[in-house]
């Protein structure tokens, strides 16, 4: 329940600043798309645009957090305005489930009922006439375009390398949770020990998930452009890299903050949310796992 | 009140800068509000303007004004910009004006955040209006922007409009973000969630449906970006895809959508129709428990806009029954604003007027949605005008109406100015008249068999459709007489009482007209 000293920040110059850096970067990435889209090559103006607009909002997001970080150790925020701050990355980690959500239920459509449909099954089977030949299996070797579409050769065993990384960014899950226990037990030592293997970890899992999209380009014909496999993996696997490397350098600022000896053990929601989100990262990867390469 | 001047002097806290820097960097809710609400007034113009241009071309049968290519620009960026920049932004304005002030709170609670969402609209919109000047024209696949004519048939504006899509997208949800953390952890002391008032309690369930559906929005945009110019297969049949798949993904973001665009609006008649009854509002959890059940339902009715694509039979009957369980909260919701009239002692200021008009008319948009459930029935009604009809029905004398009902009974709030009584009648009755010989002519047509989106039409439509034009103008002219009344409002008028109408009851009617910058320094005790 309210409190009365909650703090309601002063007039700010960053969020304008976002908006401006963010309009920057979608103009110039729509610009820079077309760009490459239309054949022509090198650089052009919308690429200046772009990345002026990404310098901006790395710029305006090292400064907006520097600047939280500097209200919340001037001992600004009361216990109200940390529920506010949970709330708000609570349900913005609920908002970037329901973006997988799509790329999952696009999967489970197409296992479901579109590629079976193609395949001619079903009383519905209207599309299965455009491709009489087509014969429905998952993974989808033969796309029914096969010809000018060709399908994939062959694709990652999850037993490989896709098993590893799970084993990686499971224990790198532990790992951050003996951090937070360290944290609340005040052993700055053993936080930062534990925060820099969880990094450490998460970096790895990028390295070997590098690894195997060269693999898959280079040797097994699996690329974005090979029908909805490829679509579906490299968009559900790619998030999930994209995610990973974010939330590892959230984990790293958070790491350097506690170098700086920030965060008590009962004050130190910086550190939580990161962990939550790192948490989220995780469970995606236990969908992807299974969904996406064993299954 | 103290404790809490001396802590805000602490802060810095005085009252709004000075010229046009207090509008680029506020942090304060009502400023914030302000400029949602004048953005989707101009947003409101821009997008009618180009109804205008619609209904022009479509007064009389074969071509005289636009070009076909022409027209169906018009009819994707006047949907567009209705849905994501006149309706959705207005509800969001009034959310940052009155939500604070109802749950008695200082400000939202993520102020700089708040800014930010707001400001991210006009970058967002000027970018995708600029598109109408582009080489290849502005967006042309309709505002549902089905793929493959969205994604293999597409203009290359598409490349922009995705990207407006992302940033309208994290406006939205940071807004609702906001909206969720300042219900959930800044109502007064003794507030519970069966006492907060209706306004808050449809916003509450509203955020939740935007954080639910607009990272979907974002999804299934990035695949067709994907699908464009990365070569996957996501909405292409020859790779393995489905275009029908984008009508699954979008549907299940836009039908909560509609609801996003309406459960604001069921709050504020619900504050309104009990003001002017002089009564409390007849079976208040009722309409809560209806409003959280609406919202449920939203998420498993989506594929009732695709009834013909070719779906299993058993998915058409599960699509059209969900559908139809929909109409009984909605009713009990109509039940109630009836109730609530029965028997009060009733007066028909403006708002009033408007509330009234939104139950009316509602209902009509309501029935011929039911009409549109029935699954074989929806295949002679589907994409004819009389979906046109049973939209807009729902969000101009609903949503919209909703919205000036609102403007009107919280400006006397805002500016400490009644506005005047005699042109909100005339405002109110131009506009009545004016979408009812827009729109109701369209169901006649659509029954008849009259399609959508498209810029000419055969001999026997023409005369609802000359009718529809007339219309049509009324309508949108008579908005600048509601522009009119706001300026007039502000600038001068006769000063309003902190209850400002006779049987106003909330915390926001405690505060003085106009409410202070700060509108709850102190939390007031709610019994």
């Amino acid at each position: 329940m309210a409190t009365s000293s909650y703090y309601v920040p002063e007039s700010s110059r960053l969020p304008i600043f976002t908006s401006i850096g963010l309009i920057c970067m979608a103009a110039g990435a729509a610009g820079m798309i077309n760009h490459i889209s239309s054949g022509t090559e090198g650089w052009a103006f919308p690429h200046f645009v772009f990345f002026t607009g990404a310098l901006i909002v790395a710029a305006v997001l090292y400064n907006w957090f520097g600047m939280v970080i500097k209200e919340s150790m001037g001992g600004l925020y009361s216990q109200q305005m940390d529920r506010s701050f949970r709330w708000g990355m609570g349900w913005f980690i609920f908002s970037e489930v329901m973006f997988f959500a799509a790329f999952f239920g696009a999967l489970f459509y197409v296992r479901q009922w579109a590629g079976p449909w193609l395949g001619g099954s079903g009383d519905k089977g209207v599309s299965h006439m455009l491709w009489p030949d087509f014969i429905y299996q998952w993974p989808m070797f033969n796309n029914p375009a096969g010809a000018d579409l060709p399908g994939p050769n062959a694709i990652i065993d999850p037993w490989h390398i896709p098993l590893l990384n799970t084993i990686l960014l499971i224990s790198s899950s532990v790992t951050i949770t003996f951090a937070h226990h360290a944290l609340r037990t005040m052993q700055r030592g053993r936080v930062i020990f534990w925060l820099a293997f969880t990094v450490i970890l998460g970096a790895v899992f990028v390295y070997y998930q590098i690894l195997e999209y060269v693999e898959a380009y280079r040797d097994l014909g699996l690329t974005l452009a090979s029908g909805i496999y490829g679509s579906t993996f490299f968009m559900l696997t790619g998030f999930h890299g994209a995610h990973v490397t974010i939330g590892a350098i959230i984990l790293f600022v958070m790491w350097i903050r506690i170098v700086k000896g920030h965060f008590t053990p009962d004050q130190h929601f910086g550190f939580e949310a990161a962990a939550w989100y790192w948490h989220f990262v995780d469970m995606v990867w236990i969908g992807l796992f299974f969904f996406v390469y064993i299954i | 009140m103290t404790t809490t001047t001396a802590a805000h002097d602490d802060h810095g806290h005085h009252g709004p800068a000075k010229g046009i820097m207090r509008w680029v960097l506020t942090t304060n809710h009502k400023d914030i509000g302000t400029m949602y609400l004048w953005f989707s007034f101009i947003m409101l113009l821009t997008g009618g303007v180009m109804a205008l241009i619609i209904r022009a071309e479509l007064f009389q049968p074969g071509m005289q004004l636009i070009e076909p290519e022409f027209f169906n620009q018009m009819t994707t960026m006047h949907g567009l910009i209705m849905v994501f920049g006149a309706i959705m932004p207005a509800f969001v304005g009034l959310a940052n004006w009155m939500v604070p002030m109802m749950v008695g709170a200082p400000d939202m609670a993520l102020p700089r955040m708040n800014n930010l969402s707001f400001w991210i609209l006009p970058f967002a919109f000027g970018m995708l209006l600029l598109t109408l000047f582009s080489e290849a024209g502005a967006p042309n696949f309709g505002w549902t922007f089905y793929a493959p004519l969205s994604t293999t048939y597409a203009p290359s504006s598409v490349t922009y409009f995705i990207f407006g899509v992302h940033l309208m997208g994290i406006s939205s949800i940071m807004g609702a973000i906001n909206i969720v953390a300042t219900i959930l952890n800044m109502r007064a002391p003794g507030m519970t969630y069966m006492k907060m008032p209706l306004f808050v309690w449809t916003w509450f369930i509203t955020a939740y449906l935007l954080i639910a559906v607009m990272p979907v929005l974002a999804g299934v945009v990035t695949m067709m970006l994907m699908d464009i110019h990365f070569g996957t297969s996501f909405f292409n049949a020859a790779g393995g895809g489905d275009p029908v798949l984008f009508q699954h993904l979008f549907w299940f973001f836009g039908h909560p959508e509609v609801y996003i665009m309406i459960l604001p609006a069921f709050g504020i008649v619900s504050h309104i129709i009990p003001t002017f009854s002089r009564k409390p509002l007849f079976g208040y959890s009722s309409m809560v428990y209806a409003t959280a059940s609406i919202a449920f339902l939203s998420f498993i009715v989506w594929a009732h806009h695709m009834f013909t694509v070719g779906l299993p039979l058993v998915t058409e009957l599960f699509f059209m029954y969900a559908t139809m369980v929909i109409a009984i909260p909605t009713g009990v919701k109509v039940f109630n604003w009836v109730s609530t009239m029965f028997q009060g002692s009733l007066t028909f200021e403006t708002p009033m007027l408007f509330a009234i008009a939104f139950v009316i008319l509602f209902t009509i948009g309501g029935f011929s949605g039911l009409m549109l459930a029935i699954a074989p029935a929806d295949f002679q009604y589907h994409d004819t005008y009389f979906v046109v009809a049973h939209f807009h029905y729902v969000l101009v004398p609903g949503a919209l109406f909703a919205i000036i009902a609102g403007v009107y009974f919280w400006l006397p709030k805002w500016c400490g100015n009644y506005y005047d009584e005699f042109l909100g009648k005339l405002h109110f009755w131009l506009s009545f008249i004016g979408v009812n010989i827009t729109f109701f002519p369209m169901h006649f047509i659509g029954l008849a068999g009259m399609p959508r989106r498209i810029p000419d039409y055969a001999l026997q439509f023409a005369d609802f459709n000359a009718v529809a034009s007339v219309g049509a103008f009324i309508f949108g002219f008579s908005q600048l007489l509601f522009l009119y009344i706001v300026i007039k409002t502000i600038r001068s008028g006769k000063q309003a009482t902190p209850e400002v109408w006779e049987g106003a009851d909330g915390l926001e009617w405690t505060l003085p007209s106009p409410a202070p910058y700060h509108s709850f320094s102190e939390p007031p005790q709610v019994k």
